[in-house]
């Protein structure tokens, strides 16, 4: 077996490992986010959605306004303007006006704070968890999730989305027990104002916010890469010749 | 062959040579371990390593300064801090990047480098001590990463730190004590995490700087092996030389040189464009504080340990304790130390050695990297009953190596060199 295969099978199995990490938990299927943190159109429409929308409970107490200016080409009157509540200063972090003991008294549960959240979950799950809430009158919000049961969130884009509704499979165990499986969901009786397409932007804009929030130097980072890479590779080869010329007495 | 008196040419910078040479042993020494240094000249691709190994725990040593600068051990601010670095730090995120890659860079081209003893007989005589310092540098750096992997006082951070502290809870009496002893106090606190900063930034970083020293004098000791495990120093020149000896400075300083870029280029792209390496580098619940209230829901040390956790499960409990898991794993280790002497082999590269050691040592290579992905999988079947397996042959590779190393036939080895 010669060297360079050796090395492939080597490569080739870390790899699989890589994907074998990757592979997500059973339950509801994830969609593709399909998020571009280098788009920053939408981005800036992300950071809008997440003040408006989310920022009331959840806080991203890690990301700086001044940052987000810097990162989202935005000047500091448009920042204020279209992103910051008055009394906030430009270095502040994106606090919540909701603390985190009211959280607690008023849902049951703190709203995590989302500064990292599409890491420790990834943007494929933010995604879906934003678009499969539906009825659920026995739960307190009146509203259940199809990838996070039992959530304690209510359905704040409902009035975007609509109120979807369940369809339950019910199956028969070995035991004789029924069970019943949410197999899918349906758009309700009063529609929301915005139409399927436009909503899956919303949330795919907002969801790419907060990618660009967990990771602020990520569209830097592969910016950055790229030269960095072709650098390299001019090095190696340079070096390459240098080993080549220095070689040539070695009999 | 160009002269390799440092400092060369005449003037000034000579005299001071010549001043700095009456007092400290510098020509000596660079010419001891570099310019005359004489050192195989057939070395392939596998002989990378060890100067790659060199590379990256510089490089860790010189990224962990600059991280130390930011980071702050405290339960309450250590997780903060690290992303004051990933956001507020000018290139703190590169440095983070870089340390965190590079750890797991590092056990990369240590197990390949290991891999290659095993290939070409480098642990033979007379480089038994040679490898056992190496072993030593193998479990220090299994210590190092341990501790460093806690500092980020993330979720997966702090509940592999407790699921791998409780294992020495196993012992029988003085299990409980020696837990909490590790510790300092009853669980994983902020006091544990003060002890891991001190050992990840100074006790270990100056073990692991003694043992790479005594592993670098006692292999320019002995010489270098090759791929053909023969002794060079055997067939000398007329200027008392080794004939198929070349300088390390300059030909292996500028082929090494070459080898760190490709090195560079594979590395830069992980930093760049997958720092998470899909979870594998830096896992997803360790982007969550840690939580002593809730437990990820599958915790897997990092993919380095995983062969070694995928043996520790492997192993049911017997006589009501768990403590046959954590023997099995450490003597996983230990074996390593012997391998030496349970080598029998008439020969010492595999170049001449017979199809059993061959088809042995591949399915050994393959077999580990099983066990590794078993250990990153859940308790289920198949990895338990795979885990089993590669247990069994882990140990049997080693246990039969006297045997099946001596009745194999080998070819005789050449006198020189080959390509």
């Amino acid at each position: 077996m010669s060297v360079g295969s050796r090395f492939a099978a080597v490569l080739a199995l870390s790899l699989s490992f890589a994907a074998a990490a990757n592979a997500a938990t059973a339950g509801w299927p994830l969609q593709q986010a399909g998020t571009d943190v280098s788009n920053l159109a939408s981005l800036q429409r992300g950071a809008r959605n997440f003040v408006n929308y989310c920022l009331g409970c959840h806080s991203a107490k890690y990301m700086r306004y001044s940052q987000l200016a810097e990162d989202l080409a935005l000047t500091e009157d448009e920042l204020r303007a279209s992103l910051m509540f008055t009394g906030t200063r430009v270095y502040d972090t994106m606090d919540s006006a909701m603390s985190a003991e009211q959280g607690r008294l008023w849902f049951g549960n703190a709203p995590p704070d989302l500064s990292l959240i599409a890491r420790s979950r990834g943007p494929d799950y933010l995604y879906t968890f934003l678009r499969t809430f539906y009825e659920d009158p026995s739960r307190p919000t009146g509203v259940n999730n199809a990838v996070l049961p039992g959530t304690a969130m209510p359905h704040v884009l409902a009035p975007l989305q609509g109120l979807q509704q369940p369809r339950f499979e019910t199956t028969r165990g070995s035991d004789g027990k029924e069970t019943q499986h949410l197999v899918g969901l349906e758009p309700g009786s009063a529609p929301g104002d915005l139409p399927a397409a436009a909503f899956d932007s919303f949330v795919r804009d907002t969801v790419a916010f907060l990618e660009y929030v967990s990771e602020p130097s990520k569209a830097r980072r592969q910016a950055l890469g790229v030269w960095v890479i072709l650098f390299l590779l001019m090095f190696t080869t340079f070096a390459w010749f240098l080993y080549k010329e220095y070689w040539k007495d070695v009999k | 062959m160009a002269a390799q008196e440092a400092p060369a040419g005449t003037g000034r910078l000579a005299a001071l040579g010549a001043w700095i040479d009456a007092r400290f042993p510098m020509t000596k020494m660079w010419n001891e371990h570099a310019a005359q240094y004489y050192a195989p000249k057939n070395f392939n691709f596998w002989y990378f390593f060890g100067f790659l190994a060199l590379f990256v725990l510089a490089l860790q040593i010189v990224t962990g300064i600059f991280l130390t600068m930011s980071y702050k051990p405290s339960a309450t601010e250590a997780f903060g801090s690290v992303e004051y670095i990933m956001r507020d730090v000018e290139w703190g995120w590169l440095l983070r990047y870089l340390h965190s890659t590079g750890a797991s860079a590092f056990f990369v081209v240590v197990y390949l480098h290991m891999f290659r003893a095993l290939l070409y007989g480098s642990h033979r005589k007379p480089r038994e001590l040679l490898w056992i310092f190496g072993v030593l540098i193998y479990l220090a750096l299994m210590a190092e990463a341990f501790f460093g992997y806690l500092l980020p006082w993330g979720n997966m951070s702090y509940w592999g730190a407790q699921v791998i502290v409780s294992l020495f809870g196993s012992f029988p009496v003085i299990g409980e004590g020696l837990v909490e002893w590790i510790r300092g106090d009853y669980f994983i606190s902020d006091i544990t995490l003060n002890r891991f900063f001190a050992l990840h930034v100074v006790a270990l970083p100056l073990v692991l700087i003694f043992l790479v020293v005594a592993h670098l004098l006692a292999l320019h000791e002995v010489g270098s092996n090759n791929p053909d495990g023969i002794e060079i120093k055997k067939t000398k020149g007329a200027d008392g030389h080794p004939v198929d000896g070349i300088p390390f400075h300059p030909y292996y300083t500028v082929k090494d040189l070459f080898g760190l870029g490709v090195f560079l280029v594979l590395f830069a792209a992980v930093v760049f464009f997958a720092p998470e390496m899909g979870g594998l580098f830096l896992e997803a619940p360790n982007f969550e504080p840690a939580n002593p209230l809730l437990t990820p829901a599958h915790i897997a040390p990092v993919w380095y340990f995983t062969p070694f956790y995928a043996m520790l499960r492997a192993v049911p409990a017997f006589a009501g304790t768990q403590v046959w898991g954590v023997l099995v794993m450490f003597a996983a280790i230990l074996v390593l130390f012997f391998v030496p002497w349970l080598d029998r082999s008439p020969v010492r590269s595999i170049r001449y050695r017979g199809p059993i050691y061959k088809v042995t040592l591949m399915v050994f290579a393959a077999n580990f990297i099983m066990l590794g992905y078993c250990g990153l999988m859940p308790p289920a079947e198949p990895y338990k009953t795979l885990s089993v397996i590669g247990t069994i042959y882990y140990f049997i590779f080693f246990l039969a190596m006297p045997w099946f190393t001596r009745i194999e036939k080998t070819r005789p080895e050449p006198v020189r060199v080959t390509k």
